[in-house]
């Protein structure tokens, strides 16, 4: 068992959560993943990783430092990023129904300790 | 960006503008080139197509005296520019893929559009001719220089 498995089912027991995922943040490569049936662990890896990427150059950009979390909302769900450090990205893809600041909460706590 | 084979222009190139790759070639196992995209001379070209056949080989033979199966992908990480090597099936035989890409884009995101890249190809593929023509030695220079020509334009 990975030691982020128990990191990873935490998260996915919040209600709603339709998977959550330890990427690679320079390769955009899945680390650990526990995902519904449906969700495609390897492309949801490569994109959020890239996100984080981008996330990190326009706050750069914008001189206001790194960025702490990133949330996707889109018309089904949402897709939230937590840079945890600099060598890991921790994903999650909630569904519409979800107490997103409680999710917020919870990701910023874990993105802190695996950083 | 040329191709011997004009059905796998259409995937290449959105594989291509999609991954950000810089460069990218497919070739048979055997190194003779099917497509390429980003290269300028004819001998980079060829020396990354011998060597890229190459890997794959040796990888393969590593994996079977491991008693592994044969690796699909090797990829090497580089400080400016990495690169992804992979075989894959495609309606013409095992084919294999060689990309380099810098740091705009990254190994998770070359992966995922390539393996969109052999799902179009496999699409695009028409129908192999039925008759296959014997290929002699004579007919060898002839038809080297004609890929060199349809890659280069020359």
């Amino acid at each position: 068992m990975s030691k982020y498995a128990p990191l990873l089912e935490a998260l996915t027991r919040l209600r709603g959560i339709r998977g959550a995922m330890v990427v690679e943040a320079a390769d955009g490569l899945v680390v650990a993943e526990s995902l519904m049936g449906g969700l495609k662990g390897t492309a949801l890896a490569a994109m959020a990783a890239n996100i984080a990427t981008r996330a990190t150059d326009l706050a750069g950009g914008a001189a206001v430092g790194a960025p702490r979390f990133v949330h996707l909302q889109a018309t089904e769900g949402a897709l939230l990023v937590a840079p945890a450090g600099s060598n890991l990205v921790l994903v999650a893809v909630a569904s519409r129904d979800v107490p997103l600041g409680l999710l917020r909460l919870e990701m910023l706590r874990m993105a802190e300790r695996l950083s | 960006m040329r191709a011997i084979e004009p059905w796998v222009l259409g995937p290449l190139r959105s594989f291509v503008s999609e991954s950000s790759a810089r460069l990218a070639l497919l070739m048979t196992t055997s190194g003779q080139v099917v497509a390429q995209h980003g290269f300028t001379g004819a001998l980079d070209l060829m020396s990354a197509a011998a060597l890229g056949a190459g890997i794959i080989a040796s990888s393969s033979e590593l994996a079977m005296q491991m008693d592994w199966p044969p690796f699909r992908i090797v990829a090497h990480q580089g400080e400016q520019f990495s690169h992804f090597l992979a075989w894959f099936e495609s309606p013409r035989g095992r084919w294999v893929g060689l990309v380099v890409f810098g740091s705009e884009t990254k190994l998770g995101v070359v992966q995922v559009y390539f393996d969109q890249l052999v799902e179009e190809l496999v699409a695009a593929a028409p129908p192999e001719p039925v008759q296959k023509k014997e290929v002699l030695a004579a007919d060898f220079e002839r038809e080297l220089n004609a890929s060199l020509r349809a890659l280069f334009g020359r």
